[in-house]
């Protein structure tokens, strides 16, 4: 990594680093809240200000945290932003924060956050951090949309609560259960693949 | 060890300083989705604006915050809501009351973390409306514990919880409605 570029690292997160597919963490959530489009936008926007505030956050800190107590630190610093990211929610937007629950504090523990505190934030700069928190969120965000649109049209046939198909249309329920998301999650993966190694040839 | 609290202590810092900015709102947030909800359906039939007509009614031990349901200026029934620890947390029960003669008019339940499929499902009517009508001195303890209430089965301790918070609401039941009728 001699010469880094703030684009590279903000773009990297948007496809050859995407979470959760690439960088295959974040799961829980991805598969969990993932039946209505709303939730999706809803959950990646938490996570997109989660990631760009501890990225900063640990980044400004680095030099002062201790290699020994490092993850306590990264742990406590993210735990923080999740806990204001569920107030906030709770205070302004609270039939969201109904939906998505437990799994907002869960963000603490879906290990993005984390990850990306321990494999960037604590070795670079506050400018990169921020770039590579920014895009690994947004790519988080995306690829929820992308699941959720795909389950919530196949499953109640409708687009963030829009009706799509009309009366006719015969949901296709198994989209919106567990085994769904599995199902969905691993298509889309093996898509993913397929494209990118097309692209490599 | 000294950079660990003291990031630590920011962070807690922090959020106390959010935590006392958002809990207005989240009151608020919880008497539109939650209570509101709650106290419309105990109190079936009122046609007052049940939200705006919430009285704060200082009691020995705690300042409850009481619903009131009018039938036209008359009020007929008042509501509230009592916390009992379940299996997952606290289970909130608001417990509605006629005023004309001494009956619970329902319950609802309003926060509940117990066990979806299990204790959760002491919200369902089908577990909520046997306290509809019962009076005051009836013996309110799931059937294990010699009272006249059905557990959910399996859910032994979520109906337990219920009923002790139901029975909490009855003691201050006394208290409320002479403080409202002393007014």
């Amino acid at each position: 990594m001699a010469a880094m570029s703030l684009r590279q690292e903000f773009v990297k997160g948007l496809w050859k680093e995407i979470p959760p597919f690439r960088l295959v963490l974040g799961l829980c959530p991805a598969l969990a809240i993932t039946k209505t489009v709303d939730n999706g936008i809803g959950m990646g926007a938490a996570v997109i200000f989660v990631l760009v505030c501890s990225n900063i956050l640990i980044s400004a800190l680095r030099n002062l945290i201790p290699k020994e107590v490092r993850i306590a630190c990264f742990i406590c610093v993210v735990a923080t932003f999740v806990i204001i990211v569920e107030l906030t929610m709770q205070a302004f937007f609270y039939s969201l924060y109904q939906k998505l629950g437990i799994f907002i504090p869960l963000i603490v523990v879906n290990c993005i956050p984390l990850g990306r505190a321990e494999a960037f934030a604590s070795k670079y700069g506050v400018v990169y951090s921020a770039a590579d928190g920014l895009g690994m969120g947004i790519g988080y965000a995306m690829s929820l949309t992308v699941l959720s649109a795909v389950r919530e049209i196949l499953g109640y046939g409708t687009f963030a609560g829009i009706s799509l198909f009309g009366s006719d249309f015969e949901p296709f329920t198994f989209m919106v259960e567990a085994p769904g998301a599995f199902v969905c999650l691993g298509l889309l993966l093996g898509i993913m693949n397929a494209v990118g190694r097309r692209a490599k040839a | 060890m000294v950079s660990l609290s003291l990031i630590c202590g920011i962070c807690g810092l922090l959020l106390a300083f959010v935590k006392s900015a958002t809990r207005e709102r989240i009151a608020l947030q919880l008497l539109q989705n939650v209570q509101g909800p709650a106290v419309g359906r105990v109190l079936p039939g009122s046609d007052n604006d049940l939200l705006k007509d919430r009285k704060e009614v200082k009691l020995p031990d705690t300042t409850l915050l009481v619903f009131v349901g009018k039938k036209g200026a008359e009020v007929w029934s008042v509501a509230f809501e009592s916390f009992a620890p379940g299996y997952g947390g606290p289970v909130g029960v608001v417990t509605g009351f006629d005023l004309s003669n001494d009956t619970l008019t329902g319950i609802g339940i309003t926060s509940c973390t117990e066990t979806p499929g299990l204790g959760l499902r002491v919200r369902e009517p089908a577990f909520c409306d046997r306290f509809r009508g019962r009076g005051l001195a009836d013996s309110l303890c799931i059937s294990k514990d010699g009272g006249v209430i059905d557990a959910v089965s399996g859910a032994t301790i979520s109906s337990r919880a219920v009923c002790t918070a139901v029975r909490q609401n009855i003691k201050r039941y006394a208290a409320v409605k002479t403080a409202l009728q002393g007014k």
